[in-house]
């Protein structure tokens, strides 16, 4: 009996605790979002999707920022998908037990934990400096190169995922190793896959350091890739330290625009995770 | 489909050479001939020397204890077992006097010439429809009308045809364990094999489903030569002609099932088989 209370205080105890570590954390996301909402939504008008951002003093939008933000971000998917997909299949598929999968998979998770100011400055050195200027065109390739790593990786776990009876059933048959890949493996981790690539968006689409050393900024409405180019959160950055309310105003609409997207891409995410539990 | 691999004729001594000498009087003439084969897990000596012959129209089972290499000697018969670095078969298995084993053959003819299922059924993850195409569009174009036929054939001869027959295109995931095990039969054997390897395909499933792919092998194997690996004894009994017993990578002995099961020559068999060990 005695051993009985012993354990019902301290699962008590336990409980307790975990609420209130959860609770914490909780509470920062909840006053982040609240803070967001509160000073974003008295700013969201339709002007945002319709004005570039304005000089200092007067009303605008963001539509050149906006624009900046998925032209770059769409940019660096198309080019990070393919790469880190085949990057990742290669690591899965051909590379078992080799050096070279093993230096391949190592150098990957330095990738990954690099910092993203890191990045920027290696793509300011590789293309902003010999380019003579900024440009979107290096701005995307940053963000691909932060992309690159979180797909290899997720697209190398999701493949391990997938039983190796199905690829020896699918060889008995008589099926060449490329079509096994193409049309068993890939099947069976399509949706993990593809929650991945989202992940690795939304991961992006805040990314700032790496934007202001390479696709830095554009006070104008441009779809030139080859010059600068306005974005999301440099715009915040930029105009939520300035002293101007109309810029401050225009930061809050913008960050809540971001944290909105990377809201439904997550939800995107894990709508595709589910899928993929009920298909089996 | 012809997927022919023989590119010389052997000798006809290497055609009858035969280790159980009852086995050379049967009409079903041998498929498969293994020779000497010994297989290695890195520097681990798994099957050490087996030679004995699959019979054409038959089937042969292997029984044994776990870890007696009865599995890995299905592996090597369609040299699945080359999907995965340092494993090296030794030793020659001869199919209609063609060595499989020989380097420079094309893998994937031969195993579209011999076909697999396994323990647990593996329908990919597509329609049912599209499962027993795979096999078939690997290696064949056909109009669509005669691609449908040869599905509802292989269906059909894996008695699956009348379950699934108004929902060919939901996902073969969908099926019960006993249907997902009859859909990679129908799989296996539309590509038209000439020999099937069977691993332990009811040992995952229900009694019911059990009986339903015995009575499917029984079927079966008017046409194909068969292999089956299993645990179960009294499938074994039931649904083998002839009956290979291995222990420690060695086969211990090889006759036709009804003297396996009646009258052993070995102690170790008869040790076996009547549940002394193993």
């Amino acid at each position: 009996m005695q051993l009985y209370t012993r354990r019902r205080i301290s699962n008590y105890l336990v409980v307790t605790l975990s609420l209130g570590a959860t609770a914490f954390g909780l509470l920062f996301l909840i006053f982040v979002l609240g803070t967001l909402l509160t000073n974003g939504i008295g700013a969201l008008s339709l002007s945002l999707i319709t004005q570039a951002t304005p000089p200092p003093g007067s009303a605008g939008g963001l539509t050149n920022a906006i624009f900046g933000s998925l032209a770059m971000t769409a940019i660096a998917t198309l080019v990070g998908t393919p790469t880190g997909i085949l990057a990742g299949t290669f690591l899965a598929e051909y590379a078992h037990g080799s050096r070279l999968g093993e230096l391949v998979r190592f150098i990957n998770d330095v990738l990954l934990s690099a910092p993203s100011i890191i990045i920027g400055l290696f793509v300011y050195a590789l293309l902003v400096v010999p380019m003579g200027h900024f440009s979107a065109w290096a701005g995307s390739v940053a963000l691909a190169i932060i992309m690159i790593p979180v797909i290899v990786r997720t697209t190398e776990d999701m493949l391990n995922l997938v039983p190796s009876t199905l690829r020896e059933a699918a060889a008995a048959l008589g099926a060449p190793k490329w079509k096994i890949v193409v049309t068993v493996t890939y099947r069976s981790a399509v949706q993990g896959m593809l929650t991945g690539v989202l992940l690795a968006v939304a991961r992006i689409s805040g990314e700032t350091a790496p934007l202001l050393f390479t696709a830095l900024n554009n006070q104008f409405w441009s779809t030139d890739l080859n010059r600068p180019m306005a974005n999301l959160p440099v715009v915040i950055f930029q105009f939520a330290m300035s002293p101007y309310a109309d810029w401050q105003v225009l930061a809050w609409a913008g960050a809540l625009l971001i944290t909105a997207a990377i809201l439904v891409l997550n939800i995107g995410a894990r709508f595709f995770a589910s899928w993929s539990g009920l298909q089996k | 489909m012809s997927l022919s691999l023989a590119t010389s004729n052997p000798p006809p001594s290497e055609m009858a050479m035969q280790p159980s000498a009852n086995a050379s009087v049967t009409p079903f003439p041998v498929k498969c001939q293994i020779k000497n084969v010994g297989f290695y897990y890195g520097k681990f000596h798994a099957l050490k020397n087996v030679s004995l012959p699959l019979h054409d129209r038959r089937v042969t089972a292997f029984i044994g204890p776990s870890g007696c290499g009865k599995s890995t000697l299905l592996r090597i018969l369609n040299r699945i077992y080359e999907l995965y670095p340092n494993q090296t078969a030794t030793g020659e298995v001869l199919v209609d006097g063609q060595d499989i084993l020989a380097p420079g053959l094309d893998l994937n003819l031969v195993r579209a010439k011999i076909g697999m299922v396994f323990q647990k059924p593996t329908p990919f993850p597509m329609s049912i429809h599209d499962n027993v195409a795979f096999g078939i569009k690997l290696y064949e174009r056909l109009p669509k009308s005669e691609l449908d036929d040869r599905i509802e054939h292989a269906l059909r001869r894996a008695a699956l045809w009348d379950e699934v027959k108004d929902k060919l295109r939901q996902s073969g995931l969908g099926l019960s364990g006993g249907q997902q095990q009859r859909l990679c039969i129908a799989r296996a054997i539309a590509v038209q094999p000439e020999i099937l390897l069977l691993d332990e395909p009811a040992s995952a499933l229900d009694p019911i489903s059990t009986q339903r792919i015995e009575e499917l092998i029984a079927e079966l194997k008017s046409d194909y030569c068969i292999a089956i690996v299993t645990h179960n004894m009294q499938q074994a009994a039931r649904s083998s002609d002839y009956t290979a017993f291995m222990y420690l990578g060695e086969l211990v002995e090889f006759d036709e099932t009804e003297k396996i099961f009646t009258t052993p020559r070995e102690k170790r068999t008869e040790d076996y088989i009547t549940g002394r060990f193993g």
